[in-house]
């Protein structure tokens, strides 16, 4: 959206002057409500505001409280775990499907809307029906029981345990559809003739998906790797719909800490506290990897 | 559709709300959505209607936490409703202090609000520097347990008269299938659930000085541990209850499916719901059958400072209507709840709810925690008390040393 400019170039705050004013508005969107909103809620993350911002600062009081609670410390642990597992899983299964789709098979269209299908439902509903699907009294575990094994037991979500991987098993659902479209486009877009030389040397073709293909297809799994990244931060729906964040505490989530904080407890100063380290969070995996990715390029 | 009655309905459109403008609208939002709930509303909008003003019902779905958030956001947002329910105390304490909500000291004055209403503390936590911001209307207590005598026949045990004796009655229940103690899944059950143990088994100057007075060495002492312990037992005895709602665990209890519940007098709404009696079908201990003390929680309404001049003297009129001897009898009827006057014939009320008159009357009572703790220590209570009583690898000694912390930081 932004005009492009060349650095070094003594003119170029006129080039394109035209593109440039017509994303003052965008910019001024992200200046003011993007940064300004930020910078807002780092400021009144140090004051003792609760159900109305105050400026009375108590310096790190509420980042004191934050990580010595254990809700938060369990809903950090759940992060870690469904993001890390999450990510490996749907880059996985994406790419698997994409690339037996890719075998020219027949149905194909049929195939990927079926794949993608679950990508057209919202969290809340994904949430809802894997909550049915997952309830040990009409879901799997009842249906199993009526084929005769009477001992077999599945209850993800009532048990503290596991439950966040039954929430992991609603996300993969929902998403892995679209990986799986972004890496078929990936891969239709890498030249047919790459194939036909690789045949040629007679390379195995898993060997040519390993080592050829996806090095190519390097900037598909970055927008990929970002897509799912933003999506495993703000996970908050699919808790709330499927488990609340039961039982207990179990499956809670760094946004549902800070949903509850600021509108249940009235406590806006924890809240604000909560999200400034998610943004910090986001902020020590993004900045690495962006100075990395466009950084380098534009030194060289 | 034609031109012509396209133009007789876009005309009536337009008259409707001029032909409605003589009385004035006043949108009353509350989370009252249950069938009993919304019957008792509708008597407020009944007799406040009969004062030429008109009731624009803003009922908000998914209980207080869910509505409390939308209620605040619109008032500090800036697009007030023209009054609003809250729990007594100190959910609405900040917008008091912020000048949001409007004074009603002089009404309350001139009709004598300080005599009327029965226990004062109800009046009190309405009370900011001096003067009254909020209107009670009724009064809600925590400390009842209900027994299903089904259940408990089922089990060949007599029913429970008090704790101690359904603990032992515990076994039993589970031999026969049935879940000793309904708690259902959402986090504010069980914290209320420990608050009702700490008055009924540590007794009411424990429960004072810990929630009151925010002693952390009384919520470290050996009292508490008792209390813990008991937290122990209910936390075993309500393994496999498996639901959410409250209602769903009260339903439990009405079906036999569950020994008893915890649960505020508002349950008894679901018992006479499902046409259940109280004495033969179900019974109901007050204070746990060990201490019987009521606490006098309740719902209050509060009028947001509006610019409206027709609107905020039409505030004064619902104000006295909530207040009415007639309106207090026929919503705390519908609702179950007990009325805030002292003087008003509840001949109608059944056996629990005299219980609870009756209780009011001697003066025992405690201050509820929504007077007492703010909605943050609340959160706080809720967090670990969910997790207790999901997690059963936390120990009764561990989760009282995480609640002596919480009391100790408490405001």
């Amino acid at each position: 959206m932004a005009a492009h400019t060349q650095p070094g170039r003594p003119n170029q705050l006129f080039r394109n002057l035209n593109s440039k004013i017509a994303s003052i508005p965008m910019m001024l969107t992200a200046v003011v409500i993007f940064l300004g909103g930020t910078i807002w809620t780092v400021v009144y993350s140090f004051t003792n505001s609760k159900l109305l911002p105050r400026l009375s600062f108590v310096g790190l009081e509420q980042y004191e409280r934050l990580w010595d609670t254990p809700r938060w410390i369990v809903s950090i642990q759940n992060l870690a775990t469904y993001g890390c597992l999450s990510l490996i899983f749907s880059l996985t299964i994406g790419f698997l499907l994409a690339a037996l789709m890719d075998q020219k098979i027949r149905f194909e269209n049929t195939f990927r809307t079926i794949f993608l299908y679950p990508f057209a439902l919202s969290f809340i509903v994904t949430g809802l029906v894997w909550q049915w699907i997952l309830n040990p009294e009409f879901g799997v575990q009842s249906v199993v029981r009526s084929l005769g094994w009477t001992s077999f037991t599945f209850d993800p979500l009532y048990n503290s345990d596991i439950v966040i991987y039954g929430i992991l098993i609603a996300a993969l659902w929902q998403g892995t559809g679209l990986v799986m479209c972004l890496m078929l486009a990936g891969l239709r877009g890498i030249d047919e003739d790459i194939w036909k030389a690789a045949r040629v040397d007679g390379i195995p073709m898993w060997k040519t998906y390993l080592f050829i293909i996806i090095p190519m297809m390097r900037p598909v799994f970055v927008t990929t790797l970002v897509i799912i990244a933003s999506g495993i931060v703000r996970i908050y729906d699919l808790v709330v719909a499927q488990t609340s964040g039961g039982p207990g505490i179990a499956s809670d989530v760094p946004a549902k800490y800070v949903y509850d904080y600021m509108f249940f407890a009235q406590n806006l100063g924890q809240g604000f506290a909560a999200s400034t380290m998610m943004l910090l969070a986001v902020a020590i995996i993004i900045v690495p990897w962006a100075y990395l990715e466009f950084g380098g390029r534009k030194r060289g | 559709m034609n031109i012509r009655s396209m133009a007789a309905v876009l005309a009536a459109t337009v008259m409707l709300p001029l032909g409605a403008a003589h009385a004035t609208d006043l949108e009353v939002t509350h989370w009252w959505t249950s069938g009993g709930e919304a019957a008792a509303v509708a008597e407020l909008a009944k007799a406040f209607n009969a004062t030429g003003n008109k009731w624009v019902d803003g009922a908000i779905a998914g209980s207080g936490g869910t509505a409390r958030p939308i209620m605040i956001s619109r008032i500090t947002g800036g697009d007030p409703m023209s009054a609003t329910q809250f729990n007594h105390g100190r959910q609405a304490e900040e917008l008091v202090q912020a000048g949001l909500m409007r004074d009603f000291t002089d009404l309350a004055k001139k009709e004598g609000w300080d005599k009327i209403v029965r226990p004062a503390g109800l009046l009190k936590s309405c009370t900011f520097e001096g003067k009254i911001y909020c209107v009670p209307l009724n009064i809600h207590s925590w400390q009842w347990l209900w027994l299903s005598n089904d259940a408990f026949k089922k089990a060949g045990v007599a029913v429970p008269k008090n704790w101690d004796e359904y603990v032992a009655a515990a076994p039993a229940l589970e031999k026969a299938g049935i879940v000793p103690l309904a708690v259902g899944g959402q986090a504010w059950q069980s914290t209320g659930l420990f608050a009702v143990l700490t008055v009924a088994i540590g007794g009411k100057d424990i429960y004072q000085k810990v929630y009151g007075d925010k002693d952390a060495k009384v919520a470290a002492g050996p009292e508490m541990a008792k209390v813990f312990k008991a937290a122990d037992d209910a936390r075993k005895m309500s393994k496999g209850t498996n639901v959410q709602d409250w209602n769903q665990a009260t339903n439990m209890v009405i079906t036999g499916k569950a020994g008893g519940q915890i649960m505020g007098d508002w349950a008894q709404g679901e018992f006479q719901l499902a046409g259940k009696k109280a004495g033969v079908d179900y019974t109901c201990l007050p204070g746990l059958g060990v201490n019987e003390v009521i606490s006098t929680a309740g719902d209050a309404f509060y009028f947001p400072v509006l610019k409206d001049a027709a609107k905020t003297k039409a505030q004064e009129a619902l104000a006295s209507t909530l207040l009415d001897a007639k309106t207090q009898v026929a919503f705390n009827l519908k609702k179950g709840s007990l009325p805030v006057r002292g003087d008003v014939d509840l001949a109608a009320a059944n056996d629990c709810m005299k219980k609870g008159l009756e209780i009011l009357a001697k003066g025992n009572v405690v201050t509820s925690t929504d007077q007492l703790i703010t909605q943050d220590t609340q959160k706080q209570l809720e967090d670990l008390m969910s997790q207790f009583f999901a997690n059963t690898s936390i120990t009764a000694e561990e989760a009282q040393k995480r609640f002596v912390a919480i009391f100790s930081k408490a405001g």
